[in-house]
């Protein structure tokens, strides 16, 4: 294989490992347009929270690295499940606080509201975890596997045990909740809210709740994409939220915001495009390009790919 | 409370309600019996459709009861008197475009857990709409207008109510399917539920009803039997278009 073949596919590889962590942010961002037609852009730093609380909850168990055995099988998915919860419970907190007291006001309101939040949040992890890129230890074993596990001699290409837990956790989440969303009842109560909230009481369902459970999912992809990040790129400071919030939004709004699919989808072409403009343009052109994109979008296509032109497609 | 053997399952007294600073509902005072078919005629902006949701609990009054089994449900959120056994089909049907029809009705059922009485709720459905099993994977959106009303009838049905709200069950349908709705309501009352009907087709209305309550401007002007009220000569003149 050539070189340039090598590096080419790499970084096809690096955009969709970009794209996986991006798209858990992104849905959050759709789901909760989609429910009360706020842009939470405070969404991105439930990501930040992510890293730190579970950076906070390896270091208070004093858990060796790399991970293995025990720790690798029980105590790293219940890492995954409490950093998720409290993630989830956060949110879920800064809607009641911030949003819930909003939700019949102007809709600019809730949307300076959300600013507002995000610079409080991204102070509050400042003074919690100080202001300097922060090391996230590295605990997920980290195998070669073409050539330790396969055999194969490729001159530049490198993929390890790291991505594979990458995929393995981001691609499970994102279909589970595309089922739990098409699929189960509760799922179906929140599309139904998202399409017409006085409806959806008058059949019974406690939109409120509902509201509240939107926030909680959203806020637990977020905070999983946070430890995910933590073990595969080892390193965040506190405003890693404000940046990968605005490519996940940029994402969004590129699948049509309020889509489920959508998010997933405009989560991996930003990450190609993050991936190809930093090996063939320059990492400084990257977000350029993506923040391009982002502006010709909202002019030429609003609704997005998968959005319908006509009415804007909800959760 | 009973008298004479009929049960008296819903009442209003002295209702008021308020859409910011607009007096619409100006103490209004009405009761349906069990099993009756009670209906509310009135011209555009009388105040039915605003009857309708400040029973439902969408609108709370400002002022005055509204009792349902002889318990005051004035303050209780909508998404909480459909478990009570009070389901509406809204003005302007109010499906939910982007489910399917099965999904729509399913929603409809949301407050319930029991699986085998939901699915013969739903077969029911199938039953009095034939159509909506034709298009049960379809999305709700795709409809036409009739059928839409279909839909709305039928999730209203799903939640299995004692009393069903119907608010303007005609609007905008063809004659020969104002017909197959009419015909569907009395069907239901025939299987037990009561029913308030708002309309302004207000003969169809008053040919299915046991009583009726004419609306204007926030008051009822006048109550009566609805075979009275349809000999009425304010009636025929204003709502059936007499001259």
């Amino acid at each position: 294989m050539s070189l340039e073949l090598e590096l080419f596919i790499q970084q096809v590889f690096n955009g969709l490992t970009i794209g996986a962590y991006l798209g858990l942010i992104a849905l959050g961002y759709t789901m909760v347009y989609g429910i009360i037609e706020l842009i939470n852009f405070a969404h991105g730093d439930l990501f930040a929270f992510g890293f730190f609380i579970s950076l906070t909850i390896f270091t208070a168990l004093g858990i060796p690295r790399p991970l293995e055995g025990f720790n690798l099988i029980v105590v790293l998915p219940l890492i995954f499940v409490v950093t998720m919860l409290l993630s989830g419970g956060l949110n879920v907190l800064i809607d009641r606080v911030a949003y819930k007291p909003l939700r019949n006001a102007p809709r600019l309101a809730p949307l300076i509201t959300a600013v507002g939040m995000s610079f409080a949040l991204e102070a509050l992890f400042a003074i919690w975890q100080g202001p300097s890129q922060i090391n996230y230890p590295r605990y997920f074993p980290q195998i070669d596997i073409l050539r330790d596990w396969m055999g194969l001699e490729p001159q530049l290409l490198f993929i390890t045990t790291k991505d594979l837990f990458l995929f393995g956790v981001t691609i499970p989440l994102m279909v589970g909740l595309t089922l739990f969303v098409d699929r189960t009842k509760l799922g179906k109560a929140m599309r139904a809210a998202a399409q017409d909230r006085e409806a959806a009481s008058m059949v019974g369902i406690n939109v409120d709740r509902i509201i509240a459970t939107t926030f909680f999912v959203g806020g637990a992809l977020a905070g999983a994409a946070g430890l995910v990040w933590g073990l595969y790129i080892n390193s965040g400071r506190f405003l890693m939220g404000f940046e990968a919030g605005l490519m996940a939004f940029t994402a969004a709004v590129l699948g049509g915001i309020g889509n489920i699919r959508g998010a997933v989808l405009g989560a991996f072409i930003i990450g190609l495009l993050k991936a190809m403009g930093d090996q063939y343009i320059g990492g400084a052109w990257s977000r350029i390009i993506i923040f391009a994109v982002l502006i010709l979008l909202l002019v030429f296509r609003p609704s997005g790919i998968l959005g319908s032109t006509q009415s804007i497609e909800k959760v | 409370m009973t008298t004479n053997g009929v049960k008296r399952m819903l009442e209003l007294e002295n209702v008021h309600s308020y859409y910011g600073n607009i007096h619409a509902l100006q103490g209004i005072s009405l009761y349906v019996n069990e099993g009756e078919i009670v209906t509310l005629i009135g011209a555009n902006g009388a105040g039915k459709s605003t009857t309708i949701r400040t029973i439902s609990g969408i609108m709370h009054p400002r002022e005055g009861t509204i009792m349902f089994d002889g318990q005051p449900i004035h303050d209780i959120p909508a998404h909480d008197l459909v478990g009570q056994g009070i389901a509406q089909s809204p003005e302007g049907r109010r499906i939910f475009p982007r489910l399917t029809v099965r999904d729509n009705l399913e929603m409809g059922a949301y407050k319930r857990s029991d699986a085998a009485g939901i699915k013969e709720d739903l077969e029911m459905v199938f039953t009095l709409f034939p159509r909506l099993k034709e298009r049960r994977m379809q999305m709700g959106g795709t409809l036409s207008g009739g059928e839409q009303q279909m839909l709305a009838i039928g999730r209203a049905l799903m939640a299995r109510p004692r009393l069903l709200l119907l608010d303007e069950p005609s609007m905008g349908l063809a004659p020969v399917l104002v017909e197959l709705i009419f015909e569907t309501v009395q069907r239901i009352n025939q299987t037990g539920t009561t029913i308030l009907l708002v309309e302004q087709n207000a003969l169809m209305a008053l040919e299915v009803a046991k009583r009726g309550y004419v609306l204007q401007t926030g008051t009822v002007v006048l109550q009566d039997d609805a075979a009275a009220l349809m000999k009425n000569e304010m009636v025929r003149k204003v709502y059936l278009g007499e001259t």
